[in-house]
């Protein structure tokens, strides 16, 4: 990344949107808890092709990236992993929080 | 009704912001699922995600001004901050975390500037997170290469006899920059300076602001 070329420094600025924060508060808890270290979050993002910097916002990487650090230490296996995500997107397309919430 | 044909605008006279509502996406449903999945698991609780998130919202670079309006003021706690910035921000009451910390300090000849070319590393601790531009290509990417022309683009013009120093940050090892105390306030408490003390004056593409004359 340092040195390619790039244009004008973008000014623009978003807020946080809850999900975000939840991915990285759920960051720095597994990995405070030793699930895996931030060194484990980055080879994940630099293993990514050039494209997924282009195509995917920076809280989508961090989650992909914590979601593959977590599988490889066995907190959950992809099975689960997608049976959940099958459930998740079967509640609908809003926010319906499971009652662990 | 004066305001009748304004369909877009408020009862108060503004434009309504959309909510920016769109279907969960495919990233939204995993963390949801992660999420739940490490809660059902034991490895995490909701209130402890709550907690962190309520952490994280409150830190703010009024964090680091304090640091900074005090390093000004307090040649012990400078020399202090300067040697291990970790353990003197820690003795302020500020959670470092297991990072090191570095304070870097701009002089009337040398300017310190902070990047993080792989990704977003910055010191959240003292700052909170980390502005989008930090983030961006556009800046990790030239900010080591061409760091006048970019601090040029934030409105930092330095002369050319000042040396300009790039820190390239890691996980492990963040950096935050003491700026230089702007003039006209000899005399000033702490309190008193930690208002001039910007964000971006402790990333290094800004300077402190100037006392209001």
């Amino acid at each position: 990344m340092g040195g390619t070329a790039a244009g004008p420094v973008p000014a623009d600025q978003h807020d946080f949107a809850l999900w975000e924060k939840r991915v990285d508060a759920l960051m720095v808890i597994t990995s405070g808890k030793g699930y895996f270290t931030v060194d484990g979050l980055r080879r994940v993002l630099e293993d990514m092709p050039p494209a997924s910097f282009e195509q995917m916002s920076y809280y989508e990487r961090w989650i992909a990236s914590v979601n593959q650090n977590l599988v490889e230490a066995g907190v959950y296996t992809t099975a689960e992993l997608a049976n959940r995500m099958t459930a998740v997107a079967a509640r609908g397309t809003t926010y319906g929080e499971a009652a662990s919430d | 009704m004066p305001h009748d044909h304004h369909d877009h605008l408020s009862p108060s006279g503004h434009p309504y912001r959309p909510d920016g509502d769109r279907p969960l996406t495919y990233w939204q449903q995993m963390e949801i699922a992660i999420r739940e999945l490490l809660i059902e698991k034991g490895v995490t609780t909701a209130a402890e995600i709550n907690a962190q998130i309520n952490a994280m919202d409150a830190r703010s670079p009024a964090n680091g001004a304090a640091v900074v309006a005090r390093a000004w003021t307090d040649p012990a706690f400078r020399a202090d901050l300067l040697a291990d910035a970790s353990a003197a921000s820690r003795a302020m009451g500020y959670d470092i975390g297991p990072m090191r910390l570095i304070a870097v300090e701009n002089t009337a000849d040398v300017h310190n500037v902070i990047v993080c070319t792989l990704c977003s590393c910055y010191p959240r601790n003292l700052l909170g997170l980390p502005p989008d531009w930090y983030k961006s290509r556009a800046y990790r990417s030239r900010t080591v290469k061409e760091p006048r022309n970019v601090l040029a683009e934030f409105g930092v013009t330095l002369p050319d006899r000042t040396t300009v120093r790039v820190h390239d940050s890691t996980a492990d090892m963040r950096y935050i920059v003491i700026p230089a105390r702007p003039g006209g306030t000899d005399g000033w408490s702490a309190g008193d300076l930690a208002p001039l003390v910007t964000r971006d004056s402790m990333i290094g593409t800004g300077l402190a602001k100037r006392p209001a004359v």
